[in-house]
């Protein structure tokens, strides 16, 4: 009974094992990231820079129709384009970069769509923007693998840096020059793992696997290891579940994934022991000292 | 004696406009000069010129074979995130970084001396602290507790006891004082001038242009002060290109 409903359909059907997979190596490559982007205020960056995506992966598709590769290489060259170019616009003009990536991201939503449509069809339009995790196949399972362990290589190489430059960053330029390419590095890492969810997520919700984990870990963690932990492991639970949810009740499972990770979110504003509203609620005595 | 830093006809500012003009000058290696003068006068500017954030309008900074980088500096208003989950331990052992990099390990002679300036900041016990629980004074002394890891040839601070108590004041002024008799060169901002007398051998007195410099006692008489308030004056839009040569 429990057996059928907790592990059954993972041993019996393959396409649920590569999705289990698949959203494994999205938690391990996109949670650590999204709490970066939590902590350095960029929340919202995420999301645009996944919309950012989409014409890229459309361009792809135009050229070679639905070929993994030439999607996640457009994705990734989109991504970054526009990472940069909002960096430049930002730098070079009044504009600061969350105003110049907004407009970068809603041209982008609307040239991808356009793209997509004028190539294939709705079924396809959806697959772009939500995903399909159950059809996950091979080569994508080794993207999503490939991109999450370099994901976490860069970020252990970067480590240092990237937290200095996220609490002290007038510090880190007083002894280092690294700021600048860590900054870039960390970009593109924010772009390859929206890419590597954007096959099992879609463009709309690979941030989702990304930020709601993220945001949910900082009610249960004081520091910044503590809270990638559980970033990560509240991101494989939100796979595991949600896939679950999905195939006992029929639902689509991209969309279940990032509901189990919202659920979650919920429950950690409500009774995360740090800051959790339960807890503030609480009129606990004050200590001695 | 010899100069660690060394100005030369340095102007430094913003948008063209001079916020240091013309300033000529050495500091010398091992000595603790006082920076004072109103606000506006350009002793941040003058600091952000010496670290290498900013870059001279015109003239030039030598600075005796030490790069920019090696200079310990704290800045007035340091842009530090009081929210990131950091703790203390964490925060002040960054100023390892010379020495240890993006991957060099921290070992057991490390940790000692990073416990060995939290220590000589009074912040014992504060280790496992978030940086956001700190007081201001507390703040303060653990980013000293940095500056005595960064180990540096030449340090640079920028007003460090604005709104510090008296007795977080008079530690921290004794740590100046180590690195003074260690012949580290120190260069302080500050506003204060009882201790600027008590403390602090040369002073730099700064109002734009340089007023005067020297011996404190020589540079802090009430003519000079009055000379340095008419200086600092607002910056003029209409204002035409410097023409002065080097002197």
């Amino acid at each position: 009974m429990l057996y059928d409903a907790f592990i059954g359909p993972f041993v019996e059907f393959e396409f649920m094992r590569r999705a289990l997979a698949s959203t494994f190596a999205l938690a391990f490559g996109a949670a650590p990231i999204g709490v970066f982007l939590m902590l350095r205020r960029m929340s919202l960056i995420g999301d645009a820079m996944a919309h950012a995506i989409l014409p890229g992966a459309a361009a792809g598709f135009m050229l070679a129709g639905l070929n993994l590769f030439a999607m996640a290489a457009g994705g990734l060259i989109a991504g970054l384009v526009i990472a940069v170019g909002a960096g430049l616009i930002a730098r070079s003009t009044q504009l600061k970069e969350d105003a110049s990536l907004a407009a970068f991201f809603l041209i982008s939503l609307a040239l991808g769509v356009t793209l997509v449509s004028a190539k294939g069809s709705n079924v396809d339009l959806l697959h772009f923007l939500f995903g399909s995790v159950l059809a996950v196949d091979d080569p994508a399972l080794f993207l999503v693998v490939g991109i999450a362990s370099v994901s976490l290589l860069v970020l252990a190489l970067i480590w240092r840096p990237l937290v200095l430059e996220c609490v002290d960053p007038g510090f880190l330029r007083s002894v280092s020059r690294t700021g600048a390419p860590v900054h870039i590095a960390f970009l593109a890492l924010v772009v390859m793992n929206l890419v590597g969810g954007f096959q099992a997520l879609g463009t709309l919700l690979a941030v989702g696997i990304m930020m709601l984990p993220a945001v949910a870990a900082r009610f249960w963690a004081r520091d910044i290891t503590g809270m990638i932990g559980i970033a990560v492991a509240c991101a494989a639970l939100s796979g595991y579940a949600g896939l679950l949810v999905s195939y006992h009740a029929g639902l689509p499972s991209g969309p279940a994934i990032i509901l189990v990770a919202g659920l979650l979110y919920a429950l950690s504003v409500a009774a995360g022991p740090v800051g959790g509203l339960i807890w503030l609620s609480l009129h606990r005595r004050h200590l001695e000292a | 004696m010899n100069a660690q830093l060394q100005f030369r006809n340095l102007t430094l500012g913003y948008d063209r406009h001079p916020a240091v003009h013309h300033l000529d000058g050495a500091v010398q290696a091992g000595s603790l000069t006082a920076v004072v003068g109103p606000n506006g006068a350009g002793k941040s500017t003058l600091f952000k010129g010496v670290v290498g954030v900013i870059k001279p309008l015109a003239g030039r900074i030598e600075r005796n074979g030490v790069d920019p980088q090696d200079i310990a500096y704290l800045p007035q208003i340091a842009e530090i995130d009081r929210s990131f989950p950091i703790n203390v331990y964490d925060m002040v052992a960054m100023g390892l970084w010379r020495s240890k990099g993006l991957f060099g390990g921290i070992g057991r002679k490390d940790r000692d001396a990073v416990e060995h300036a939290i220590g000589a900041v009074g912040l014992t016990g504060f280790e496992p602290r978030p940086i956001g629980t700190l007081s201001g004074g507390q703040m303060q002394r653990m980013l000293f507790a940095r500056l005595l890891l960064q180990d540096a040839r030449v340090i640079v601070l920028d007003e460090p006891f604005n709104a510090i108590d008296t007795k977080t004041c008079a530690d921290l002024i004794a740590l100046i004082r180590r690195w003074h008799g260690e012949q580290r060169t120190v260069l302080t901002a500050l506003h204060d001038l009882e201790l600027v007398k008590a403390h602090f051998p040369e002073t730099l007195l700064l109002a734009r242009e340089p007023v005067a410099w020297g011996k404190t006692a020589d540079v802090l008489t009430p003519d000079n002060w009055t000379r340095a308030r008419h200086m600092c004056e607002a910056f003029d839009d209409q204002a035409q290109a410097c023409v002065v040569e080097a002197a």
